[in-house]
């Protein structure tokens, strides 16, 4: 496997997966190794942060202190131009099939990535 | 063979003062009367899990507690699926003579033994703690995320998905053990606070406390007698994420299997318990099971065809939108209910013939699927 490259889970601006370098199937969730065939040989890869709109919950009842702070926002499943499929925040008005390009901001004391139309 | 011996359920709601072990052992005393047996005659246990009250032994905590030493006992945790999946490994576990009678139960005090807010987070983590959880998601947004695409593919509206709210309330009228007794109107549902959208206050169930058990045995008991008939399982996925297309997705492949274990088909069934943790859960099963076409679900709802006197009474107890939602015992009163329905003794709402019933339940965000076939015998 090659060096674990930081993204937003880690606090950088940043969206990483990883391919297999054995099957070629693509994974979001990082991983020493695939989960379609095994192999271990998995490289990790930022993406272009372009993608479209899949599925949109905006979030109007909050269960902490921290998060409660941002209501409402909205919640996106948006599939990447690389193929995988992502948990992120966007624009409160995107509707799904709408192409969008990420970016970072601040929520509840980390930053996350966050969509709005090209 | 097994068979459905006896059910237990108390009123959901607020059981102030009552902790979650009160509740299962209230449940598992009136399912063992029920089947007309000793505590000294269970001779296995299985039970869920408790959020309220955590604990890496939660069986044998409750078998001594209850006053029972089993030959078998652990938990079984795969979040609101759990009830039936401990049915099914409870029909096996008689099937394959490793037990004669094996007690099932669930039951917590979630609504008073913790805040509704601590209730939301604790489900929440159901979620990818880096991927998805820091993004301050709950339940209802998993799921608001899911009816948004599911509507979008599909044509269905939030006034569709209000419509199983208002059927599953009007069920709920009529069981005195219901936590809500107001009847609600679509317009309500739609006027409802926003929650997660499309999902409103009315479109998911509520927090509850309460407690279902039920004794699975070799033989009947009684004179009527409740046979498991065959299950499935399916499980896709625990992330919404990382769920498969709509068209793939669990509940498919479970009745399938429980189709083929069976020998039953959706043309026997005459009543169905199905899953209801928010309208659209309720809706994509019944779609996905083939209780209904795609996108045709609210249609059937508005033409009474589940409702009590219909072609496919379903949760007529009120399901856990109405009759409520205590964590592992919230989809067991579906299987109670049922199995009221299918030995007569549903009282004001019984329906005229539970004799083949199919019960399906759904644990974390459409990851975890069992169904589930059941068949009367005198």
């Amino acid at each position: 496997m090659t060096e674990r490259l930081a993204d937003w889970t880690k606090g950088a601006e940043a969206i990483v997966y990883q391919t297999c370098k054995a099957c070629g199937k693509i994974q979001y969730f990082h991983r020493s190794f695939c989960a379609a065939c095994g192999a271990t040989d998995v490289i990790e890869k930022p993406a272009s942060g372009k993608a479209t709109v899949y599925a949109t919950s905006l979030v109007c009842r909050a269960a902490t202190p921290e998060t409660r702070a941002h209501v409402p926002y909205n919640m996106l499943l948006v599939d990447t131009v690389e193929g995988f499929r992502m948990m992120a925040h966007g624009d409160n008005d995107l509707a799904i099939g709408d192409e969008v390009i990420a970016s970072y901001r601040p929520f509840a004391g980390k930053l996350v990535p966050y969509f709005e139309k090209k | 063979m097994s068979f459905i011996t006896g059910v237990g359920l108390t009123s959901y709601g607020k059981h102030e003062g009552s902790s979650s072990l009160d509740l299962m052992s209230k449940a598992a005393e009136l399912a063992i009367t029920d089947a007309g047996l000793k505590r000294s005659d269970i001779d296995g246990i299985l039970c869920g899990y408790s959020t309220v009250s955590p604990h890496i032994m939660l069986a044998t905590v409750f078998a001594e507690h209850f006053g029972i030493q089993p030959s078998y006992a652990h938990a079984v945790q795969v979040g609101g699926a759990t009830g039936l999946a401990m049915t099914m490994l409870a029909h096996h576990l008689v099937d394959a003579g490793v037990a004669k009678h094996v007690l099932v139960v669930g039951g917590e005090n979630r609504l008073t033994g913790q805040s509704r807010d601590a209730s939301i987070q604790a489900l929440a983590q159901v979620g990818h703690p880096d991927y998805e959880v820091s993004l301050g998601p709950t339940i209802p947004a998993y799921y608001g995320l899911v009816a948004s695409r599911y509507m979008h593919e599909y044509g269905v509206t939030q006034e569709d998905l209000a419509e199983f709210a208002v059927l599953m309330r009007s069920h709920a009228l009529t069981h005195p053990g219901a936590q809500f007794h107001e009847p609600i109107t679509v317009a309500d549902v739609m006027a409802s606070k926003p929650v997660a959208m499309p999902l409103k206050l009315l479109d998911c169930c509520p927090v509850s406390d309460g407690g279902a058990a039920f004794v699975i045995s070799r033989e009947p008991t009684a004179s009527t007698g409740v046979r498991i008939r065959g299950c499935g399982q399916a499980h896709t996925h625990q992330h919404v994420t990382a769920a498969p297309a709509l068209s793939e997705l669990g509940a498919e492949i479970a009745i399938a299997k429980a189709k083929a274990a069976s020998g039953v088909e959706i043309s026997d069934v005459r009543y169905a318990g199905v899953y209801d943790s928010f309208t659209i859960t309720l809706a994509m099963l019944l779609e996905d099971l083939g209780l209904a076409g795609r996108g045709e679900a609210a249609a059937r709802v508005r033409a009474g065809y589940f409702g009590r006197d219909g072609a496919m009474p379903l949760n007529t107890h009120g399901g856990l939108l109405s009759y409520g939602h205590c964590g592992v015992g919230g989809a067991m009163a579906h299987l109670v209910e049922t199995h009221l329905q299918m030995t007569g003794r549903a009282g004001l709402r019984q329906v005229r013939d539970a004799s083949i019933a199919l019960l399906h339940g759904d644990g974390g965000v459409l990851s975890s699927h069992v169904s589930m076939f059941l068949e009367r015998v005198r």
